[in-house]
């Protein structure tokens, strides 16, 4: 049967906050979009966002982008790029309030403006006072910003492509993405859609790690698929661990918790937080909450009969507030740990969250295909989101700048792509042996016979990257996991599926996933691996510095024989002055 | 703990049947932990899920007669044997995969987004914290279509009855201080269908994972119309 092909202005891989907020700027400029999701849009893992979106809209403390910018910059622990930060603080003000005008529900201050709450790294003044920076709707801002953008794309008759699992790009001689091969997963028919422009905003990939609060959908395909179209990934090393997951479970307890004034403590009571971060406590950034609870841990002072995790406090909280500002929170306390936090505390523990790294853009959501920092982004290929890299969260983000990142960047990339396609009219030749190579990675999965299954070798990587790539790293831990992982890669060959029928197999989506999965962890571990020092995220035992001198650039992973490159951080900001390194200290 | 399962594989089974599966019940797991269990002995097994934590909406399931999302249904509650089932009315395309497009296309039918007529102020349009609280209960919504599904009216209808979702949702912008569409909204709910086919049985009601009270917002709904009208 012949393929079966449609064409597009502009094909949006991903239907989260970032993919629709650039759909969104595109079919109000009447452009013809597609946008093919594995899933239908409203449980893309936006939806699962709990505490907010930062913005400096001063509603409840003195605030202003600049103080939110430099935050940011420490935050990343100067790994990030300060134009492409400038540009997001600057944004940040607009964006939430074109959000609010397109109906999020926003939680609400007496006055009337959009209630604000503290998390962590926020400072008034360039490392003052703390600050209330975050946009809540409730502890369900996810939710709330996800839906809202699926309905304003409903009324501009955005076209959907649900339940279509995104193979590979497909690409011609010259390296220039033509568009994709989806899979309907329904039919289990492959489509080909021709696009002038390609926006990968595919999301994470927190299911490389064996504990995680992300989806079972977050396997890193948009990632995988740059990988394989000889394309670059950047400081992959730098995968965030979320303080407070529910121990032994991994799902999500926000940081608003700590911001509302709840705060960590150790078997014996203690506020342990004070030691590891004497100003900032609890509100310390994430990467330092997380190191100091497995300290606290290795060091006996666990709680629990294996004294493996640590208990976050809340019920001195008063209970209107736990009902009015964290009743998600409460719930999933109750589901999932058998606690009410209005009575007893929450036993948690960090768990795998998000990755700082991904796709290289430039601060237009351009994708840059080189070391060559001058060099020319590639023409008609963006990301946007938790896929992309622009580097606004360089070695470790902060909370609440996720959701700014997908939507100030989403809205970007729809706006440089109008541009893009108002210059570029037509489309390129297609390219068959690129689509022939990637009906052959979907072909592969119809071999029968003996095998392993995909279950097992999942289970394997995703424990071998826990225990060789987690919160502390040492070198021949380190080495020992990627030699693991290059083994796990090999043994994809020896899977074979027991189901080979069409209609909506998930045995074949997932093996499709499993590869994207081992080929983002490759590039995790490999990166991890050689980076010698200590910075953000990343946290070495056997180099506890952060050494500026040698290590202030940014990783880049080709898939192709494991190769690396470095490029500078880009320390110059739009407008303002740039801030220099300084010695982080919470 | 024994499961019993829908089974149709369009393409090799002729008719649905229930397959039996036995599972070791740890402390802790949810249904979902179990169908991803079955999963484990008979890769074919299919079924939608993603978050696991009840705000994605993906893994609603009929179990033991009632409507659920899996992924939040404690296995402690449920009594053994556990027969899960895809939702009822909907046609089937696989094991407990749904075809849900109906559903969504009855949301689409209330024009679900924020209307405003005036022009849009330079920050946010205000709201007071107690027009807010009209919005709780109402938007947290996650579509996951355990109401629905769990509706004789819309068994009956579902072309011509929104069903509770579509109709909460209805509420949600009528309920919105900033929402300035509230005539239109009203008249395109007129009709001895749409809305007024809810006869109260309240299914959606027991069948909501969030708590949330469909019947409630469609009464509200009707006492709006019943004032306008006067």
């Amino acid at each position: 049967m012949a393929l079966e092909k449609q064409r597009f202005d502009t094909l949006i891989l991903g239907a989260g906050g970032a993919g629709l907020n650039a759909a969104l700027q595109l079919a109000n400029a009447n452009l013809k979009v597609a946008v093919v999701s594995k899933v239908f849009p409203t449980r893309s893992h936006t939806v699962a966002a709990q505490g907010g979106v930062n913005a400096a809209l001063a509603n409840v403390l003195p605030d202003n982008w600049h103080w939110h910018m430099f935050d940011t910059v420490k935050g990343s622990d100067y790994l990030g790029d300060q134009d492409a930060i400038e540009y997001m603080c600057r944004e940040a003000i607009p964006t939430v309030y074109e959000l609010e005008h397109n109906g999020v529900p926003f939680s609400r201050l007496a006055n009337g403006k959009i209630y604000q709450r503290a998390f962590g790294g926020q400072s008034q003044d360039f490392g003052g006072e703390q600050a209330a920076r975050t946009c809540a709707a409730a502890d369900r801002t996810g939710h709330a910003i996800l839906h809202t953008l699926y309905q304003q794309n409903i009324r501009a008759k955005t076209q959907f492509y649900d339940e279509y699992f995104a193979v590979d790009l497909i690409k011609d001689d010259e390296g220039i993405i033509l568009g994709a091969l989806v899979l309907n997963i329904a039919t289990g028919e492959p489509l080909l859609i021709e696009s002038k422009t390609t926006l990968l905003a595919t999301g994470g990939c927190g299911q490389v790690f064996r504990t995680t609060s992300n989806a079972h959908i977050n396997t890193g395909d948009g990632m995988a698929m740059v990988l394989r179209a000889d394309l670059p990934l950047m400081d992959m090393e730098f995968f965030q661990f979320h303080p407070t997951g529910i121990a032994g479970k991994g799902m999500l307890i926000t940081e608003g918790v700590r911001g509302e004034g709840g705060y960590l403590i150790n078997k014996d009571g203690d506020r342990f937080m004070e030691k590891y971060a004497p100003n900032a406590k609890d509100l310390a950034s994430r990467d330092v909450v997380a190191r100091s609870i497995v300290t606290e841990v290795r060091d006996g002072h666990g709680c629990g009969p294996e004294a493996d995790h640590v208990m976050l406090k809340v019920n001195h909280l008063n209970e209107d507030v736990i009902a009015k500002r964290l009743p998600g929170i409460r719930e999933s306390a109750k589901i999932f740990a058998g606690v009410d936090p209005v009575k007893d505390p929450i036993p948690v523990f960090p768990t795998a969250h998000y990755v700082m790294g991904g796709i290289p853009t430039d601060r237009f959501g351009r994708v840059m295909p080189t070391a060559d920092d001058d060099g020319d982004h590639l023409p008609g290929l963006y990301a946007a989101g938790e896929c992309a890299c622009a580097s606004v969260h360089g070695a470790n983000r902060l909370g609440g700048n996720s959701l700014l990142d997908i939507l100030v960047f989403g809205r970007l990339a729809g706006h440089n792509i109008i541009d893009y396609v108002k210059e570029n009219k037509t489309h390129r030749p297609l390219n068959e042996a690129s689509v022939e190579a990637s009906m052959a990675r979907l072909d592969r999965w119809d071999a029968k016979g003996e095998g392993m299954t995909v279950s097992q070798l999942r289970n394997e990587f995703r424990k071998t990257m826990e225990d060789h790539a987690g919160v502390f790293r040492v070198e021949d831990m380190m080495a020992e996991g990627v030699e693991k992982v290059k083994k796990i890669r090999k043994k994809l060959n020896d899977i074979r599926l027991t189901d080979h029928t069409r209609t909506f197999n998930t045995n074949r989506t997932e093996a499709l996933e499993l590869e994207n999965l081992i080929d983002v962890g490759l590039a995790i571990a490999v990166s991890a691996l050689h980076r010698k020092e200590s910075r953000g995220a990343h946290s070495r035992p056997d180099y506890p510095k952060r050494d500026d001198a040698e290590w202030m650039k940014h990783t880049l992973y080709w898939r192709e024989s494991d190769k690396l490159d470095y490029k500078d951080v880009r320390v110059q900001p739009l407008t303002v002055e740039s801030f220099p390194p300084k010695e982080r200290v919470y | 703990m024994k499961f019993s399962v829908y089974r149709y594989n369009p393409e090799t089974d002729s008719e649905p049947y229930m397959q039996t599966f036995e599972i070791e019940h740890r402390q802790g797991m949810m249904l979902r932990d179990a169908l991803l269990a079955i999963q484990e002995q008979d890769e074919s097994f299919t079924f939608r899920h993603s978050c696991g934590e009840g705000v994605c909406g993906s893994d609603g399931v009929n179990v033991n007669g009632s409507n659920k999302l899996a992924c939040i249904t404690s296995l402690t509650e449920l009594k053994d044997p556990v027969e899960v089932r895809p939702f009822p009315g909907r046609p089937v395309i696989r094991d407990l995969v749904v075809d849900m497009s109906q559903f969504y296309a009855q949301y689409e039918q209330v024009d679900p987004w924020l209307q405003r007529k005036e022009p849009l102020p330079e920050q946010e349009i205000l709201q007071t914290p107690e027009e807010r609280d009209q919005l709780d209960g109402l938007y947290e919504c996650i579509m996951c279509g355990c109401c629905s599904t769990a509706c004789p009216s819309f068994w009956w209808n579902p072309d011509k009855f929104l069903g509770p979702q579509a109709l909460l949702s209805a509420c949600r912008f009528l309920a919105d201080s900033r929402d300035q569409a509230g005539e239109e909204r009203l008249d395109k709910l007129e009709g001895p269908y749409k809305l007024f086919r809810c006869h109260t049985i309240m299914n959606c009601v027991e069948a909501c994972p969030r708590g949330l009270n469909p019947t409630k917002a469609i009464g509200h709904i009707k006492a709006i119309m019943l004032k306008e009208a006067i």
